[in-house]
């Protein structure tokens, strides 16, 4: 349970106090909004969408599809992760600004964005280009931020004796980086890439077939396949397309990441070896073979030593790697400036669509916001009243754990949203309808972050103090009390703040929905920026996302963030 | 042993200061110090003397604040590309076997897979790894990683090799295997090494090894005094000669009397200098003492007691030097007596010795002017944040926080202060904190 104890623990929250540079970020995004709300107000006007086919044997070749834009995003971000993190840890005037910017970025409803991301490509670009670009931008807006916090802070807790060696035995950057830098953050972006992937699944389901009122936007996909499904009611192609998706992500789970994972084994810093490494049979088999081993040893060694020296011979020998305080040249200034009058326009234009909005609208916006706040909170609750008492048994209890564990993990690598068709089948009819469907879409989104954080919380409680409690003959009830709640507590609230965002992100799908040719709303937020979206009424779009971001964002700073402080402060063991 | 001439390296008024304004720390002040081919020079003083930022100072790897290094008679530029180091934390690659560790420091400089694999094979063997070629360093003991570092410094064949308290992370066994195979090396002349500097706070080791000890002392770091040691190798721990440089040395690290005010401090914020509290447990302390109640004329020769009590000499000086600034025992030429107070301490109850502790405090300016602020303070209390922000202006950041730290400590033995761990707040013992 040892990995997914620090890949849950979202590092971002620990320090940094609200700043100039995060009301500035804020301007930032309000222009962004701003920008893409214009450019979407010249796309055409009805786009038909191409005809997703529901024959069973279009499904291979749909997955193949919608794998192929996860990879393209998912390149996309470990490249713009690789950049980002690197500038934001050497140099010290660019990370006054990107770590804030990142820090805003994450807390931002990425669904709200794929209306304007989609029709400010399409104004530009032809269609099919445009939703191409569209989706894979969405799934790399949902993919790259954690890897780059994770890469950022892999590359500011190398250890000073490390640096000190490749500062004293002269390697350049590329060595640096691939004999320190890269397998010292290894463990952290390999978990943080399966996140990525995970989110990724999430967002490309809704990313895949979008309709903005007389624009009906489709992409070949699994995405495609399972919402046209849903919308035809054939019941038959749901399951065959949550089959194959289900296939798709154990495939990549037993042959990429199970694999990737007990390889990066030995890029643990700990000097002591695991108790029960984990292991891989793909990556067992691999080893074994001779023909791998072979190629190894005639290709991609010599290969590799190739590209060593030749990156040796040109760059010449770091120092000491320290924080540069990067003096800005001439042109650094031009572009900053150039970038800042252009934020003060557009945050003036925004400010300038922002009075357009009529009260009514206003009152909208925060009667939606109260609701949707509601069904977070509530969505919270239920989570934690079933994952506390499931997530200790799991994570006390062995036996239990080897058959539950795995049902857990392929349950929650399932995106919700493509279970949502499914679960609108069964619920719509049933009293309350989509008020309650929405609860549970967004509650399927969101626990098992905090039923991971759980298990590996109790999995944590030192044995010794769990002989402490029965030798005192604690009940039940004190137990509880005095012990499991608070060793739990970090861990849950790092699960919540996580549970918590993806909450008012999925609740812009949750809350409307077309199913079957028919549209249905509840109030809330997310229900008020798809319709905003589908009638094309861009004001009150800019005025609702604007809003949820900073609900999101003033929630984790003033909420959240005082409890992690108080969880790392008094409730760590360690 | 090489026997090459003239100086190798000279420091010329080296300084280093960290922080600006207010928060301004010297940690090395004025150093000035040469190292001539065929030296083995030690560099001893007590854990925050400086010496480390000397060693990173001298290998280039940390420009100084002030003053020059030369190398070669030549103004040394980034790091020094003849030197190497072996670090006390091994600093090794976990990722990579105990071969490719050695191999990468070849590569960096260019030499081609055909002749970098032979001679890390041959360095291996030579320092007894043959056979583990292909381990990763987690499989090894910590003396045997210590060797893949010292294999891995060789490798680079350095003019000057750095050595930063090599043996310190080590067992007590392997540490001394590791000294006698380090010493054949370098006095059989089988390595192109022209000088070692090597960095330490155990003064036998120095005295064992090196051919010259550069004495040094803390607040600011500075070098006090230069020893010789003209022992042929291999020294013998237990003859009369070798008795007399450590204690001469030992006399040096503990045996400087002081005027009172400077053997105190002064309080923070007041010019002159704040002394540091040393960071030991009380209840060591007293162990101490009760260990000297116990011999004859309650006195001992410092330079036995490591070996009495089984502490290595760096922690038995914190806990000689805590003693002196409570007035328990002073010291003189290498011996360490007990004073009447400390007999008294020693033989007391735990409420008697509280209280001797308690008045004793109240004399140390730190505690002095802890107490009156407390004093001064609304409702009596005072945050740990205020009491850390006012020592960041006279310590380095984490050597303030080590301070609070310890005060804490000591405050709470002889409760003349209260800290409540909840709050962070520090009360005056009397009035009650909540919670307690």
């Amino acid at each position: 349970m040892a990995q997914s104890e620090h890949i849950f623990r979202s590092e971002q929250f620990a320090g940094r106090q609200f700043g100039r540079s995060d009301a500035l970020v804020i301007l930032a995004v309000a222009t962004l909004i701003y920008g893409g709300a214009r450019l979407a107000m010249q796309a055409p006007v009805v786009v038909e969408g191409r005809d997703i086919s529901l024959a069973p044997t279009a499904l291979p070749i749909y997955a193949l599809f919608s794998v192929g834009r996860m990879l393209a995003a998912y390149a996309l971000s470990f490249l713009f992760t690789l950049v980002y993190g690197y500038i934001a840890a050497y140099n010290r005037r660019a990370e006054a600004v990107l770590m804030p910017l990142l820090d805003v970025l994450q807390s931002v409803p990425i669904l709200s964005f794929l209306p304007m991301v989609l029709l400010s490509l399409s104004a530009i670009l032809p269609e099919t280009i445009a939703v191409e670009l569209a989706s894979v931008v969405l799934i790399f807006t949902s993919q790259a931020w954690n890897m780059t916090f994770a890469w950022y802070q892999s590359l500011t807790t190398i250890p000073v004796e490390l640096r000190e060696a490749s500062g004293i035995f002269r390697f350049n950057r590329w060595l640096r980086l691939k004999t320190l830098e890269l397998p010292f953050g290894a463990n952290s972006l390999i978990w943080n890439s399966m996140m990525s992937w995970a989110g990724g699944w999430f967002f490309l389901m809704a990313a895949e077939i979008f309709t903005v009122g007389q624009r009906d936007f489709r992409l070949p996909g699994l995405g495609a396949y399972l919402s046209e499904a849903a919308a035809q009611g054939d019941r038959r192609a749901i399951l065959l397309g949550i089959g194959m998706l289900v296939l798709v992500i154990v495939m990549l789970d037993q042959f990429v990441w199970r694999p990737l994972i007990a390889w990066s084994e030995r890029f643990k810093l700990e000097m002591v070896e695991s108790d029960n490494p984990p292991t891989s049979w793909f990556l067992d088999q691999l080893r074994g073979s001779r023909l791998v081993e072979r190629g190894l040893a005639r290709f991609w060694r010599p290969l590799v030593e190739r590209v060593d020296q030749w990156f040796i011979r040109r760059l010449a020998p770091l120092g000491l790697a320290q924080m540069g305080e990067g003096q800005p040249g001439l042109p650094a200034y031009a572009l900053l400036i150039a970038v800042a009058a252009g934020v003060l326009y557009g945050a003036y234009r925004a400010a300038a669509m922002l009075l357009q909005v009529p009260l009514v609208e206003w009152g909208w916006i925060g009667v939606g916001l109260l609701a949707t706040l509601l069904r977070v909170i509530a969505a919270l609750v239920i989570t934690l009243a079933w994952t506390i008492p499931v997530g200790v048994a799991i994570g006390t209890n062995e036996r239990l754990a080897r058959w539950l564990q795995p049902v857990v993990q392929v349950a929650a690598s399932v995106p919700a949203t493509a279970l949502f068709p499914v679960v609108l089948l069964a619920l719509l009819a049933a009293p309350g309808g989509l008020a309650v469907a929405a609860l549970l879409l967004m509650l399927m989104g969101t626990q098992w972050y905090v039923l991971f954080n759980v298990i590996a919380g109790a999995a944590a409680i030192p044995q010794d103090l769990k002989y402490t409690a029965a030798l005192l003959g604690l009940g039940r009830w004190e137990r509880w009390r005095t012990l499991i709640l608070p060793a739990l507590f970090p861990f849950i609230v790092t699960g919540a703040i996580t549970a918590t965002g993806g909450a008012w992100n999925a609740s812009i799908v949750a809350e409307h929905i077309s199913y079957a040719g028919e549209s249905y709303y509840t109030i809330g937020l997310g229900s008020l920026i798809a319709r905003a979206t589908a009638d094309g009424n861009y004001p009150l779009l800019l005025a609702a996302t604007l809003s949820m971001v900073l609900a999101v964002a003033a929630l984790n700073r003033v909420f959240w963030r005082r409890l992690y402080r108080l969880a790392e402060d008094r409730f760590r063991m360690e | 042993m090489s026997t090459g001439n003239g100086k190798l390296l000279e420091l010329r008024g080296v300084s280093q200061a960290y922080g600006r304004g207010e928060r301004r720390f010297t940690a090395v002040e004025k150093v000035n110090l040469s190292l001539n081919a065929g030296e083995y020079v030690a560099l001893l003083g007590p854990s925050g003397c400086g010496k480390s930022t000397l060693l990173r100072i001298i290998s280039g790897l940390q420009p100084p604040t002030a003053g020059q290094v030369l190398y070669r008679g030549q103004p040394l530029q980034g790091v020094n590309p003849h030197a190497a180091i072996v670090f006390q934390t091994f600093a090794l690659f976990p990722w990579l076997t105990v071969q490719e560790n050695v191999e990468v420091a070849l590569k960096a400089r260019g030499i081609p897979t055909t002749l970098r694999s032979p001679r890390a094979v041959d360095l291996l063997d030579r320092v007894g790894l043959d056979g583990f070629e292909s381990a990763y360093p987690r499989e090894l003991s910590g003396g045997m990683r210590q060797k893949v570092g010292f294999a891995r410094a060789m490798a680079v064949e350095p003019e000057l090799l750095c050595l930063d308290e090599p043996f310190s992370a080590l067992d007590v066994l392997s540490a001394e295997s590791l000294r006698g195979e380090l010493l054949e090396l370098w006095t059989g002349g089988s390595i192109p090494t022209q000088a070692i500097l090597m960095v330490t706070h155990n003064i036998d080791e120095a005295v064992f090894m090196a051919d010259r000890i550069l004495v040094m002392d803390k607040g600011p770091g500075r070098v006090v005094a230069e020893v010789k040691v003209d022992l042929p190798h291999p020294r013998d721990r237990k003859s009369a000669a070798f008795a007399t440089v450590s204690d001469r040395v030992y006399a040096i690290l503990a045996g400087q009397t002081e005027a009172e005010s400077v053997e105190l401090g002064v309080a923070p914020g007041e010019p002159g200098r704040t002394r540091a509290l040393p960071d030991v447990d009380v209840n060591d302390l007293a162990g101490l003492l009760e260990w000297l109640d116990g011999l004859p004329g309650n006195r001992a020769d410092i330079y036995r007691l490591t070996d009495d009590l089984k502490v290595d000499s760096s922690h038995l000086l914190l806990l000689i030097e805590a003693a002196e600034l409570l007035g328990f025992a002073h010291v003189a030429t290498g011996d360490i007596t007990l004073t009447p107070l400390g007999e008294t301490f020693a033989e007391a109850s735990i409420l008697g010795r509280k209280a001797i502790f308690a008045a004793r405090l109240r004399r140390v300016p730190l505690f002095k002017w802890l107490l009156a602020l407390l004093k001064a303070s609304p409702r009596q209390q005072l945050s740990h944040a205020v009491v850390q922000a006012a020592l960041e202006l006279e310590f380095l950041q984490g050597e303030a926080e080590r301070q609070v730290e310890i005060a804490i400590q000591w405050g709470r033995y002889g409760e003349i202060l209260a800290y409540d761990d909840t709050g962070g707040m520090f009360y005056l013992e009397l009035a009650v904190a909540p919670g307690v």
